[in-house]
């Protein structure tokens, strides 16, 4: 009888204990929203409030980390980057697998999911980002400076917007070539072994910028953003002639003579990228073909408020003129031009733009479109010779 | 594989891999020098097609951006960043794969070789397999199947390094126990009063060392060689930091590391060997041999 | 672990004989355990096996035969088995095949070489180097050869100095021929590596029992030496097709996708900078991947089991 009663205490006991318990987290929980936002849903900050800059960096500063991927450190200087974000906020960056390519880093965020490791953002090529909000991976977000990126290069509902771009260039080493070529047409002129020797910095189906080459050169040849066949004729006419080199061209390559023309992001061969003395980075005069890289924050990430303190951070003034430092065009550009807040040291720097040529971007579509085709003929034409 | 029993005493079997296989044995004195020469051309020309692309690497690492001779290269890399990182991870790896690899194999294929060898069929098939299936499209596989917290740890790549591995161990402890009379020595090992742990443990493993030290060195090989699949489940590995590292330096940096990767693991493999050398050469000291 | 003591005393039986002592109580189940007792022994094994390379072909099977959107489709398999696609499985193919037979060759010659030397320091030199040259690969082998043979390789230097003008002879080290003279040079340690415990196999018993009964060299190994070796040969070349047929990271960087193999077309669906939300059709590459290599096992197992019909 005793037993019964003391069992009966004790289950009655148990009950009352489990659900205050529930009780208690069910209003931890309220009351942790009542102490702070759940960061990884704010889509914009407001001047004062829970959801103001001092929160956020509060918030931030809580998580203490920020994890990124596939940012190499000469990358439009996105060491520096790094360095200064760290030191501004005492936010410690884990940096993985900085030579991922865009693919890979959409890749993270699904395969890290759960990991503390997964990227809270990601800087990737326009149509992965692209692919990346159609399957539910990005969470929306507007930085404070969003109206001074042009609508061009932003996607309305704030899941992705552009950083920083560049332009095709001609890499050149001057010290090993006599006539440093300044149009693809140039480069058609050289025949034979001690001629020019052009690269590539990987294969067009691998490497956006590569792709950006032959679509350069396709509208240089009587193409099109739309028509990327003649870029893929010219290349073949190239290799026909002797003067390219189909490997990876980088700094080794370079400086080893192997390739003394490379074809690649103006933002990348300058500054030093390509470690080669006497190079020099040049726009070509027939073709004007830019592109930039897209930014977005995870919807999953482990530290939301970091992401979007990081966020805020590249595209405020000091954030910009570390993309223009590194040798890229920094989305908001226009606008500090206009407002005397670009570096006017750094912008001199940027290598020349034709002002025979209008700039042309390449939409997703036909970046898609264009990879179609030079899958179905790279091998074929230009490996024929 | 031909099995060979009872040819010689099993303690000559542990320094088999030491032995030159003899060409000839009473052949003419022409005949010998013939082989001598042939056996000389087919070094040569090995020898020249495997040495000077690695001598055309280092001559390029010991380079600065000017051209000139220098060490620059070498001096970067002690300082290089995550370099440690790497090599710890690539080591705790190795050591993973080769004690899973090791609890894994050796059991099964005594079992194979003791009790039921028509099941030799189904473990010559299984360990071919991953030969068949190429290493990007097992990773590509495995990130798209396996639940988060297996993808979440590193040893998930120890884990499918064992499955690469599986082929050359098995092959391995294989021959290695065709090469012994294991039938005999366990049921001698027995009657002498020994239960399986201290049979295993005294009397086979002992004489498939030879054969588990190259399952081993050929498992260290290939974790500090593998690189497809460490880069893409996004683990930096020393194969995965020295193109991570390199292609983001200058040239002769870049070289240096890839050279110096090359070496290394060679070394550390050759030290490997030689500890056994010489644990063995002591412990048959012992038995008075 | 239950199935070794019942290992345990199925040995002592055999070794005593069966009229020691026996269990009367759990005969049967003994039995069970005995029929059972294969399946238990190598269950991890067949476990760890099914997990690491039965779930992600599965895996890759799945995707390749589902669209982007969702939902059962031929449309990826039909993509696949044309144009440059179906290009890239027969240069992959050829690469493999030749990759595999003339490395597979000339390797079994350099292990013999290796072996029937007198210096033990040689041999641990080159079975250490074999192991290590085995895994070399990608970006920073293709560098090596082109500081050897490139347009300003060491190499093509110094035959320029004696007068040997490479470009002449039109060799290029970025052409499919380039790509399986580089590809030698992890096959080639490969092949070494396989072959040389089957080498050490070779009794030296037999080659003097052929002497003797007047055989000459080359009646040996046509005889003797190469039929023991066969089925050792053709296990190492399997070897080195799988290894050839999946090289990835070598391939990419020497021909930058001007000569179509699947490898690299995997790669750029799967994880490249270009083409987005494709990836089964990277998938259906995969899949043809898993049937030409099962097709070739499949080969190989038939010819591996007439050349050692004789052994048995």
């Amino acid at each position: 009888m005793a037993l019964r009663r003391i069992r009966t205490v004790l289950l009655a006991g148990a009950t009352v204990a489990s659900m205050t318990a529930i009780g208690i987290s069910a209003s931890t929980g309220a009351a942790g929203g009542a102490a702070g936002p759940d960061w990884a849903m704010v889509t914009h900050l407001t001047t004062k409030g829970s959801t103001s800059m001092t929160a956020l960096v509060k918030a931030a500063k809580k998580e203490g980390k920020l994890n990124v991927v596939a940012l190499p450190n000469n990358w439009a200087n996105y060491g520096n980057i790094i360095k200064g974000f760290e030191r501004k906020y005492g936010i410690k960056i884990n940096s993985e697998n900085p030579e991922g390519s865009s693919a890979e880093e959409i890749q993270a965020i699904t395969s890290d999911k759960g990991r503390s490791s997964d990227p809270d953002v990601i800087d990737v090529g326009t149509s992965y980002a692209v692919t990346a909000q159609s399957e539910h991976l990005l969470a929306p977000y507007k930085v404070l400076t969003w109206s001074e990126i042009p609508a061009g290069l932003k996607q309305s509902g704030g899941y992705w917007f552009d950083d920083y771009g560049g332009y095709v260039a001609i890499g050149c080493d001057t010290k090993t070539v006599t006539a440093c070529p300044t149009s693809f047409k140039d480069m058609l002129t050289e025949t034979g072994a001690e001629g020019y020797k052009i690269g590539l910095n990987n294969s067009p189906l691998t490497s956006n910028s590569a792709l950006a080459a032959v679509q350069a050169a396709a509208i240089a040849n009587g193409g099109s953003l739309s028509n990327v066949a003649p870029g893929v004729s010219f290349f073949a006419t190239v290799n026909k002639n002797g003067a390219f080199v189909n490997t990876i061209a980088d700094s080794a390559t370079a400086l080893a003579g192997t390739t003394n023309v490379i074809l690649w992001w103006d933002y990348l061969q300058a500054n030093g990228g390509i470690n080669v003395p006497g190079w020099t980075v040049t726009i070509p005069t027939d073709a004007l073909l830019g592109e930039y890289y897209s930014q977005g924050i995870n919807s999953g990430a482990p530290d939301p408020a970091a992401a979007r303190l990081w966020e805020e951070y590249l595209y405020s003034v000091t954030g910009q003129n570390l993309w223009l430092a590194g040798g890229a065009r920094p989305a908001e550009l226009a606008y500090m031009q206009a407002h005397g807040t670009a570096n006017k040291g750094l912008v001199a720097k940027l290598p020349a733009i034709p002002s025979s040529e209008t700039p042309q971007f390449p939409s997703t579509a036909q970046i898609t479109a264009a990879a179609a085709t030079v899958e179905s003929t790279w091998a074929s034409e230009v490996g024929a010779s | 594989m031909a099995t060979l029993s009872g040819a010689g005493s099993i303690f000559e079997v542990a320094e088999a891999e030491n032995e030159a296989v003899p060409s000839y044995s009473t052949g003419s004195p022409r005949r010998r020098r013939r082989i001598r020469w042939w056996r000389l051309v087919v070094l040569l020309l090995a020898g020249a097609y495997f040495l000077i692309p690695i001598y055309a690497g280092i001559k390029f690492s010991l380079q600065n951006v000017e051209g000139h001779f220098s060490f620059q290269a070498y001096r970067a890399l002690p300082s290089a960043p995550g370099f440690t990182g790497a090599l710890t991870l690539s080591l705790e790896l190795a050591v993973a794969t080769m004690v899973v690899s090791t609890l894994l194999m050796v059991p099964t294929a005594i079992y194979v070789h003791i009790r039921l060898p028509q099941l030799r069929r189904v473990l010559d098939v299984v360990t071919v397999m991953p030969i068949v299936i190429p290493p990007i499209v097992l990773i590509v596989g495995v990130l798209g199947a396996f639940p988060e917290w297996a993808r979440a740890s590193p040893y998930l790549l120890s884990f499918m390094y064992v499955i690469l591995a599986m082929p050359f161990v098995y092959r391995s402890l294989d021959a290695g126990l065709g090469a012994i009379d294991l039938k005999t020595l366990t049921e001698a090992s027995r009657s002498l009063g020994g239960n399986w742990i201290k049979t295993l443990w005294r009397v086979i493993l002992p004489n498939i060392r030879p054969a588990l030290l190259s399952a081993t060195v050929l498992t260290l090989a290939l974790v500090f060689g593998e690189y497809t699949m460490a880069s893409l489940d996004l683990w930096t590995t020393i194969p995965v930091w020295i193109v991570q590292f390199s292609i983001s330096s200058d040239g002769p940096v870049q070289v240096a590391a890839s050279m110096l990767g090359l070496v290394g693991t060679w070394i550390l493999l050759i030290a490997v060997v030689s500890l056994d050398r010489s644990q063995s050469r002591r412990s048959h000291r012992k038995l008075g041999a | 672990m239950s199935s070794s003591e019942v290992a345990a005393s199925d040995a002592s039986t055999s070794v005593l004989g069966s009229g020691a002592a026996t269990l009367n109580n759990n005969s049967r189940l003994r039995r069970v355990l005995r029929r059972s007792e294969p399946t238990f022994a190598i269950a991890p094994f067949l476990i760890y096996a099914f997990l690491g390379l039965g779930i992600p072909s599965l895996a890759v099977v799945y995707q390749a035969f589902h669209a982007q959107t969702g939902g059962w489709t031929l449309y990826n398999i039909r993509l696949v088995t044309h144009g440059v696609f179906l290009v890239g499985f027969e240069n992959s193919i050829k690469l493999g095949l030749i990759s595999s037979i003339v490395p597979g060759i000339l390797g079994v010659f350099l292990a013999y070489a290796i072996q029937t030397s007198h210096s033990n320091v040689l041999r641990r030199l080159t079975s250490t180097a074999s192991g290590v040259l085995a895994n070399f690969g990608g970006i920073n082998l293709t560098f090596m050869f082109i500081a050897t043979l490139g347009s300003t390789g060491i190499l093509t230097y110094w035959l320029h100095d004696i007068g040997i003008n490479l470009a002449n002879f039109g060799f290029n080290l970025f052409t499919f021929s380039g790509v399986l003279f580089v590809y030698m040079y992890f096959q080639l340690p490969l092949m070494v590596l396989v072959i040389t415990p089957a080498l050490g196999g070779l009794r030296p018993s037999w080659r003097e029992a052929a002497e003797n009964m007047g055989a000459s060299s080359w009646s040996y190994w046509r005889h003797v030496g190469i039929p023991v070796l066969m089925p050792s040969i053709l296990g190492g070349m399997l070897l080195l097709f799988g290894s050839a047929f999946a090289a990835y990271a070598t391939a990419e960087s020497l021909t930058l996708g001007l000569v179509a193999l699947s490898p690299i077309q995997i790669g750029n669906f799967l994880n490249g900078n270009v083409i987005a939300g494709e990836t089964h059709v990277g998938y259906a590459i995969a899949f043809g991947m898993l049937i030409i290599l099962t097709v070739t096992m499949v080969l190989y197992s038939l010819v591996r089991k007439r050349a050692s019909k004789w052994l048995r």
